[in-house]
């Protein structure tokens, strides 16, 4: 029993994370306001990609409708936190975002989630343009004013409950991933028809792990619609949104949890570096990136590093031999 | 007959017209080579481009440039496929992970290929006047080019369907969609077919995006939205039947006529409620086959 073991096996990773929670939660102390801003679209993304991944990525229905439930939840925030009728603080308006986008996903899931995959891809794909179409309409047909006016809150505070959110989220899918649901979904993406055999009520497992992912989605709409002061449905319902998810969690892998992290930290920042420079160019490499992923690297950026790993050892192993067997040549020799 | 119900019938039919196109080359994509395609529309794009291009460069009529970019995109999608689609197939342990990825290399292709066109055609709409004259019949001016676009469209999806239905090579499509492996052992070349059948859905998109470019302006983003419609349609006429999607394209179009016509904010609201309705009601489809 020495000191390696007990570090790496059970204080190793939890100290790990402690540590970089420990270092988020102290940027506003030394960061800049944009460095700040930065962090929250990273953290933003994080959400996203880690709720998408925990539905799409272990039961393979693959949704096109995280820019969906993004949206509502800025919405949410927009119409329950605006400068008229400002009536809830923001916790409560949060966790109603998040409420709406759930309750969305559920009647979106219980259409959909009885069919075929394919089905659960094409209502997604339009949900977003169909959404913003009802409220474009709404607001200029029948309430008469474009966009809404959200009470500005401080980007520490948005900061903050991005953060907490999204620690929440990680929590959330942590626990979600080692649930008998988790599992459920894992069985349910290995082969559907033997999962129902199982006696797995396979529509509602998808459903409600639908509508949890959903869940955090708006949560995460709902602080940033704050932060934007003015929002409008082309500007909240960017089906963007739906996209970069997608590509972050299968660039990280989706086999662990950490992948679509890993995945969402890189992409975020890459994006805010090199997409309003080079936007077409930037697109363009994400395109190939994404079709390069899936078809030579199955498990992602994260895949990787067992494999890099095994060679490393495998490659050390190879030296130590050669190393002995050059020695043992020598001793032979003389 | 009032003059604004015909007018709305028949915009409906030409627009149903080119959504018929579009979805027969999906539905046979994804019905044969079970690509779920979402960058289907940005194909219908690329050859409203290519037509647009020859045209004002050139002076080449679109129906002839039809003929160019018809066959050159058949050839891509064929290449295309080989390339991306068939060893993703091979390495897919399941018909329905295959799906999954197959949507996601898709959904890169969709990024690709728009950009490229960003970066060839620029991000600002186009058109061109080509035969832009209006006839009265009935008491209604339609153009001379939308006239011609409609009957193309028509036209063209009996010929494909005929040649689905009809032909020996539609009969091996036919067969490759029923089951891969019988077909297979029936002497279908599998590896060469799948391909082929991608090729015909991209020249499908091709046709159809030369008669858009005919009649609509056009612009590098316009494809996203021709994939949910035709999406939609595929779903509508049934996964996979040819027929079914022709069928589903005319329904969609008139639908979306009138109510653009009553409401132009709502058109895809409308083809969402037929999609909703059709999921709870008839989920496979009004051709096809549980």
């Amino acid at each position: 029993m020495d000191i390696t073991t007990f570090t790496s096996k059970r204080f190793f990773i939890p100290g790990l994370l402690l540590l970089i929670l420990i270092c988020l939660a102290t940027v506003p102390l030394y960061g800049s306001r944009s460095d700040l801003f930065v962090l929250t679209i990273i953290l933003m993304y994080i959400i996203l990609t880690v709720g998408w991944a925990m539905f799409s990525g272990s039961t393979g229905y693959m949704s096109l409708a995280t820019a969906a439930f993004l949206g509502i939840g800025i919405y949410t925030s927009a119409f329950l936190f605006s400068k008229e009728w400002a009536l809830l603080p923001l916790p409560a308006v949060i966790v109603i975002g998040g409420l709406v986008s759930f309750i969305l996903a559920l009647l979106v899931g219980l259409v959909t989630l009885r069919l075929k995959g394919i089905y659960f891809a094409i209502f997604t794909f339009g949900l977003v343009v169909l959404i913003r179409q009802l409220l474009v309409f709404w607001e200029l047909q029948i309430i008469g004013i474009r966009g809404q006016h959200v009470i500005p809150v401080s980007g520490e505070t948005v900061y903050y409950v991005m953060l907490g959110i999204a620690v929440a989220t990680l929590l959330a899918v942590y626990f979600i991933r080692r649930s008998k649901l988790g599992l459920a979904m894992q069985s349910i993406g290995g082969n559907e028809e033997a999962a129902a055999h199982m006696g797995i009520n396979t529509t509602m497992v998808k459903v409600i792990a639908f509508a949890i992912s959903a869940f955090f989605m708006g949560a995460a709409g709902a602080i940033m619609g704050p932060s934007w002061i003015y929002v409008d449905p082309t500007v909240a319902f960017d089906i963007f949104y739906s996209f970069m998810p997608v590509l972050m969690a299968v660039f990280g892998g989706m086999g662990q949890l950490y992948g679509p992290v890993v995945g969402a930290a890189v992409f975020a920042y890459t994006e805010r570096a090199l997409r309003l420079q080079f936007s077409y160019y930037y697109m363009l490499a994400f395109g190939i990136i994404l079709i390069i992923v899936i078809l030579y690297l199955p498990g992602g950026l994260v895949g990787l590093i067992p494999k890099l790993w095994d060679r490393r050892n495998r490659l050390r192993g190879l030296i130590s031999k050669l190393w002995k067997g050059g020695k043992a040549e020598q001793r032979a020799n003389t | 007959m009032n003059e604004t119900a015909i007018w709305v019938v028949f915009s409906g039919l030409l627009n149903g017209g080119i959504y018929a196109l579009v979805a027969m080359g999906l539905s046979l994509q994804y019905g044969v080579a079970r690509v779920i395609n979402i960058s289907h529309g940005e194909f219908i794009m690329i050859g409203a481009f290519l037509t647009w291009t020859l045209y004002t460069a050139l002076g080449i009529n679109p129906l002839v440039s039809a003929a160019i970019s018809g066959p050159l995109l058949l050839l891509i999608g064929f290449l295309l496929h080989r390339t991306l689609f068939t060893s993703l197939r091979a390495r897919s342990p399941s018909p329905g992970a295959f799906e999954g990825n197959s949507l996601l290399v898709a959904f890169g292709l969709m990024f690709v290929i728009q950009n490229i066109a960003l970066l060839v055609w620029g991000g600002r709409p186009q058109a061109y006047y080509y035969l832009y004259y209006g006839v009265k019949l009935f008491g209604v001016i339609f153009l001379i080019n939308n006239l011609i676009a409609l009957v193309v469209a028509v036209v063209l999806g009996v010929a494909f369907y005929v040649f689905v239905t009809r032909s020996r090579l539609g009969k091996a499509i036919r067969a490759a969609a029923q089951d891969p492996a019988t077909a297979e052992l029936m002497g279908v070349n599998i590896n060469r077919m799948l391909p082929l059948c991608f090729g015909l859905g991209t020249l499908m998109a091709a046709v159809a995006g030369v008669l858009a470019s005919m009649c609509y302006p056009i612009s590098a983003s316009m494809g996203i939205n021709y994939s949910i419609i035709a999406l939609i349609v595929v779903a509508l006429g049934g996964l996979g039947s040819i027929p079914g999607s022709f069928i589903g394209g005319f329904i969609i179009g008139l639908i979306g006529s009138i109510v653009t016509q009553w409401q132009p904010g709502l058109s895809m609201a409308a083809y969402y409620a037929i999609l909703l309705l059709l999921l709870l009601v008839r989920p496979q489809g009004i051709l096809g086959k549980r």
